[in-house]
């Protein structure tokens, strides 16, 4: 104790400096590369087949003489703003961003921001129990697997793990429809709530959220697993045995912790499908997420929700990549010094 | 006399003698090979006979009389809707998926390869512009742009759509590679055979192109592996997404889209079941190929064999070593006693 108050305390700036000037500078990054991406987005969307007048307008005003159909098209054109040139739309587009308005869909005839706040939260609902329910297996059969290399069990999972990478979701999906709601029938087919309010909602969740965890702890597993293994490894986990800590503690206490940093980082891998979703089990289960969502979008050539959702998966991209960065560099100082050069 | 006598037994053996040595006694790995092989032969030999006896794959005339049947000796994996044989219909689908897995993984790691190789080695404003550009491609969603893309394209003729299909896959999986090329040319590029290069006056293409890409192949070969098992799967998602190529022409992906309805997988279970397996079944024989590589590739890896019979014959074998040193320790340790007790 009265050796510590010799040493020379660090203020907070010189302990954390670097840290703050490291997510500064990545967060200072993410803007342009978020501006180009919206670019080559709204660019693409421009290309989209279809025209955005048939798709807005009814086919009923459409109706009369060949003049006032042209009319009405140019009118509308106009009201829209779809004769400015393109980099005035692409500004002004940023412009609404900016200040919070997300378009109008004109399939469903109500600003975007009305209702895409509903559709993320149904995804993170389905993503974050499904998720939450992997790791915490993941990380207890990885710690077994590691410590027991090669046997039995460790094989087991290994295969497990491996099958469960190969399996496509749909697929996987398809076996577990089959099976509980068609054979079995005691799980619903899709959906989210039951129309009649006879099936309790929560027996809607089981299946999407299975087949979400299965395939997540698939690869989850074997990422606990070599991590753990890379940290057995090591020289300090030998130094432990041989003072002659109880196992337990040298693999709770020692290489687990450390083995919890990369697989922590993992997280930022997951930041866009835990609000994001997954187009093919949202489509599958017709659950009314952020997946399906872009999907119907596409099918309805509604672009101003095409745009958004876009936008947002990218965004929800670049920050799961802030996210990993960070934990490595807080992991790992010399990343951090690395980048800073 | 006795260190000669063990050399005796050593071997030396190549870096690559030793990779195939490794996966040749790795049975997972062995056995996804066969997998993958046999696969590739029954769609190769089935596209053939599709090609040469011009079947035709919109073939209606059947379908008042052999609608939905059930596997048979006739037909193998039984029928669909239209009368069609399920059969063919599920080979043709993994000839489209192999092709488009094949040739998005050749593009992907072409593409990989060259902006690594180009920025580990020139390093500096061009590195961190190729970096940039890298990440801008990474931060792409790549289901979601996939699908836009396959959205833009939706019109063009079938055989275009393919080769559309193939860009996509290509032009957004390559980021990976690209990071870890670039990682291992940085590294290389300090060395001093580079070094030599350079002083001998050879031409930055032959550097990069002859010495140092030849360096980094191991890894290029494993996650050209992985990567071809992930586009295998992208295209089935994108098919199964109605994005890829249309009827009447099958795709593994799409084969199982129409058979999701609850009709169809209960009563006509082999519509969905057999190309579900297919696609299972490649996906898996390429991962395990993968694995299998990519521990063959790392040098601190063991010749390990799977099977208990190997590894107890390998324990022995080492016990006996042991057992043996243990004996000579032993006889030196009584010489050197005796010799002690003498003088």
């Amino acid at each position: 104790m009265s050796a510590n108050n010799n040493l020379y305390k660090l203020t907070f700036w010189e302990k954390y400096g670097s840290i703050i000037k490291y997510i500064g500078k990545r967060i200072l990054l993410i803007i342009p590369v978020l501006f180009t991406i919206s670019l080559i987005i709204f660019t693409m969307v421009e290309f989209m087949p279809g025209d955005p007048i048939n798709a807005f307008l009814n086919p009923e005003q459409l109706t009369g003489t060949v003049e006032e159909v042209a009319a009405k098209r140019a009118f509308w054109t106009e009201k829209l703003g779809l004769n400015d040139p393109f980099p005035v739309r692409f500004f002004r587009w940023w412009g609404q961003l900016l200040r919070g308005e997300f378009g109008y869909s004109i399939v469903k005839f109500q600003p975007v921001r009305n209702f895409i706040g509903e559709h993320i939260y149904n995804s993170f609902v389905l993503n974050v129990f499904a998720f939450s329910l992997a790791f915490a297996i993941a990380i207890i059969v990885g710690i077994k697997s590691a410590v027991k290399k090669h046997s039995m069990y460790d094989n087991f999972f290994s295969v497990f793990s491996i099958v469960g990478i190969s399996l496509p979701s749909f697929f996987m999906a398809m076996i577990l429809i089959f099976a509980f709601a068609v054979r079995l029938q005691i799980l619903p087919f899709n959906g989210m709530q039951d129309p009649l309010n006879i099936r309790p909602t929560w027996t809607y969740y089981v299946l999407p959220i299975t087949v979400i965890a299965l395939g997540s702890l698939a690869s989850l597993l074997k990422y606990v697993r070599n991590a753990m293994l890379e940290v057995l490894k090591q020289d300090y986990i030998r130094t432990a045995r041989s003072k002659g800590l109880a196992e337990k503690v040298v693999i709770y206490k020692h290489a687990f912790r450390n083995a919890l940093i990369p697989v922590i980082t993992l997280v930022g891998f997951w930041i866009p499908r835990l609000f994001g979703g997954s187009i093919l089990i949202e489509k599958i289960f017709i659950w009314p997420g952020i997946g399906l969502l872009m999907n119907d979008a596409y099918v309805q050539k509604d672009r101003s929700v095409l745009v958004i959702v876009l936008v947002f998966y990218a965004l929800l991209t670049l920050l799961g990549n802030l996210f990993m960065d960070v934990g490595y560099s807080l992991a790992d100082p010399r990343i951090r010094e690395g980048g800073s050069k | 006399m006795v260190a000669n006598k063990n050399k005796e037994h050593e071997k030396i053996i190549s870096p690559t003698r030793l990779m195939i040595q490794k996966f040749k006694a790795n049975s997972l790995a062995m056995f996804g090979l066969w997998t993958f092989l046999t696969i590739v032969t029954i769609v190769v030999i089935g596209s053939v006979y599709v090609n040469v006896t011009n079947y035709d794959l919109a073939d209606l005339s059947r379908i008042g009389t052999h609608k939905y049947l059930p596997p048979s000796s006739e037909n193998w994996l039984g029928t669909d809707r239209y009368g069609r044989d399920q059969f063919i219909r599920v080979i043709v689908g993994g000839a489209i998926s192999l092709q488009v897995a094949f040739l998005s993984t050749i593009l992907s790691v072409t593409i990989g390869i060259t902006i690594g190789a180009i920025s580990g080695y020139f390093g500096g404003k061009v590195d961190n512009f190729l970096m940039r550009v890298t990440e801008i491609v990474s931060s792409f969603p790549f289901l979601a742009l996939a699908f836009t893309l396959s959205v833009i394209f939706s019109d063009v003729e079938q055989t275009t759509k393919l080769f559309i299909l193939v860009f996509i896959l290509g032009i957004l999986r390559w980021t990976g590679l690209a990071r870890i090329i670039r990682g291992q040319v940085l590294s290389l590029r300090e060395q001093e055979f580079i070094t030599a290069t350079k002083a001998l006056g050879i031409s930055t293409k032959n550097q990069i192109t002859r010495h140092l890409i030849p360096n980094v192949v191991a890894y290029v070969i494993v996650s050209a592996t992985i990567g071809f098992a992930g586009a295998i799967l992208s295209e089935a998602a994108l098919s199964y997404l109605g994005l890829s190529v249309n009827e009447p022409v099958p795709t593994w992906g799409g084969l199982l889209q129409r058979a999701s309805t609850s009709t169809i997988m209960r009563n006509f279970p082999w519509m969905w079941v057999f190309p579900g397996i297919a696609l299972f079944a490649l996906i898996m024989s390429v991962n395990l190929i993968g694995e299998g590589l990519r521990d063959a590739v790392d040098p601190k890896s063991e010749i390990m064999s799977k099977s208990r019979k190997g590894r107890r014959r390998k324990r022995e074998e080492r016990d006996k070593i042991f057992a043996e040193k243990e004996l000579r320790d032993k006889r030196i340790g009584e010489k050197a006693a005796g010799i002690e007790v003498k003088s």
